[in-house]
């Protein structure tokens, strides 16, 4: 299987890697995936409580390299929106910029899935009320 | 890049020894006859080459000539044997025994069986990748007409005890078929002296061409016989049809003179390799884990997992350079990790943590030191990414984490 230039270059020089204080109410943590299924992401978001933009995200994965480079992409693409931003990033956009083959599009999925979990639990944290936590008080 | 690639997928397929393909060139233009040919001299000298050729592969597995049929390659073997055995003796009865961690060829070959009718048990190996004999002899059925078990693993090397299967075999009645294709050219595999009637191998694991394999059919105490699965001709005493592979034959048996010549020394140069290699990784690196019996295992073959590391991802760290073959999922297009690993009782996180390395006759000191480097090198960097190398540094219960499943 051949990889594109640009999944390459986030495999090899992995941006943004590393751990924020989870502990932090700034800060939002996404934790998705499992060993048993050979992909783990952890995507951690800052938050700038006065211009609530994210000023600050790192990740650390367990996975292929299209795991590895679709969590090195997304952290990229995370620094500077604003968290409604955040959540309009979309699987198919990483899809796209890093050429993944049909076999690694779950890799994007899982992706858009930790950026989500950080801001829920960014979220949570901070007590915005969430559409999820919404519809669940009803 | 200009790198020096460095081949150490032996198992996957071996280079064709540059003797091999000398010894081949001749097959395709001087020499382009049939073998089937009887009544000219073209047919008359590729009838001969195959007939030594015959003879040559007969000699490195201690068998009569009579008792070996080419194919093309290990995979149509199994089949033939397989198959060809369910048919025969059918009249004998339906029950055929193999292993979890057979080839995909004897076990999709075992599922089509089930599909025509017949019952199969797959036995359960332990730790170290073996039946267990006390299994294999209660699996065993007044149906029962075959059994099946692999010489050498794949992705393993793990050897099987040969001999304590086939005397179990020969207490009952049951015909003993072994898929060999990793063991023969490689280690000593005489398959009359442990009771094996049919076993399958093939050329281009022993430094042949690709495309012709062999299955021996034992002719005499008892004679065995096949139902054919390629029907035409009647070459190859009926049970396999079509026009021999000449070029690719010569170079089968001229890569079983090759082997039985070099075989022990090579065993021993590589297994010293093997050993450098396994010990450097599983002492630089932590939580590094051997895979399979070590007492019991092909020299050229060590099959490791890195914990916490995805073994695609680690792989991608090395593999503009250097070739080797993971368990992991991501390998493949099923997203499910080696089930050979998990067979063994790995869990699915270490069987996708795994890396095989299987070295071969071309491959040198320089080649291994090279690769302890660049494995020990790409173990760290990918675990430095690991959020669960993280957290087991930490301390963390990775087991007790309700993981969100994909």
């Amino acid at each position: 299987m051949a990889y594109s230039e640009k999944l390459l270059d986030h495999f090899k020089n992995p941006r943004n890697v590393g751990t924020l204080d989870k502990g932090s109410n700034n800060v939002g943590t996404g934790l998705v995936g499992a060993p048993e299924c050979g992909d783990v992401m952890r995507l951690q978001i800052e938050v700038d409580p006065i211009t609530k933009k994210i000023t600050e995200a790192k990740f650390k994965t367990f996975g292929c390299g299209s795991a590895i480079a679709s969590s090195s992409l997304a952290t990229e693409w995370l620094k500077g929106k604003t968290v409604d931003e955040a959540l309009a990033i979309d699987n198919m956009a990483i899809v796209e910029e890093l050429a993944l083959p049909p076999v690694k599009i779950h890799c994007s999925v899982l992706a858009e899935d930790a950026i989500k979990g950080a801001i829920k639990d960014y979220q949570t944290k901070n007590g915005v009320q969430t559409a999820e936590s919404i519809a669940a008080s009803h | 890049m200009g790198q020096r690639l460095i081949y150490l997928d032996n198992n996957a397929t071996t280079p064709t020894d540059p003797r091999v393909v000398e010894a081949m060139i001749p097959f395709f233009y001087d020499n382009p006859g049939n073998a089937a040919s009887r009544n000219h001299p073209f047919g008359w000298a590729a009838e001969q080459a195959v007939d030594t050729a015959r003879k040559q592969i007969a000699d490195l597995v201690n068998v009569d000539e009579r008792e070996i049929i080419f194919t093309s390659g290990a995979t149509e073997s199994d089949n033939l044997a397989i198959k060809g055995v369910f048919e025969m003796y059918q009249r004998k009865g339906n029950h055929i025994i193999t292993a979890k961690t057979e080839h995909k060829a004897v076990l999709d070959a075992c599922g089509k069986i089930e599909k025509m009718g017949g019952k199969v048990t797959y036995l359960n190996v332990d730790r170290q990748g073996r039946i267990s004999l006390e299994d294999l002899e209660n699996a065993i059925t007044d149906k029962t007409v075959l059994v099946s078990i692999m010489w050498a693993n794949n992705e393993t090397g793990v050897i099987q005890d040969m001999k304590g299967i086939g005397d179990i075999c020969a207490k009952h009645g049951v015909l003993f078929m072994s898929d060999a294709t990793q063991a023969v050219g490689k280690i000593p595999v005489d398959p009359k002296a442990v009771g094996v009637h049919l076993m399958a191998f093939t050329s281009h694991k022993m430094y042949g061409p690709k495309g012709v394999g062999a299955l021996f059919v034992n002719r005499k105490n008892p004679r065995v016989k096949v139902t054919s699965q390629m029907d035409g001709g009647g070459h190859e005493r009926g049970m396999r049809s079509g026009t021999l592979n000449v070029p690719g034959i010569v170079g089968f048996g001229k890569a079983a003179e090759i082997a039985k010549a070099e075989m022990a020394q090579d065993a021993e140069r590589l297994s010293k390799l093997r050993d450098k290699l396994q010990s450097a990784l599983t002492g630089m690196l932590e939580e590094a884990y051997v895979n399979g019996d070590q007492d019991n295992r092909m020299p050229h073959v060590t099959n490791i997992s890195f914990k916490h590391v995805e073994g695609e991802g680690l792989m991608m760290t090395f593999n503009q350079n250097i070739a080797v073959s993971s368990g992991s999922a991501c390998t493949s297009a099923s997203l499910e990790p080696s089930y050979v690993l998990v067979a063994l009782g790995l869990g699915d996180d270490l069987a996708h943590s795994s890396l095989r390395f299987s070295l071969g006759r071309f491959t040198t000191e320089e080649d291994i030191d090279e690769t302890i480097a660049k494995v020990a090198e790409g173990v760290n960097h990918m675990r430095d990414l690991s959020p669960i190398w993280e957290m087991y540094k930490e301390g963390i219960d990775i087991d007790a984490i309700e993981w969100s499943e994909h």
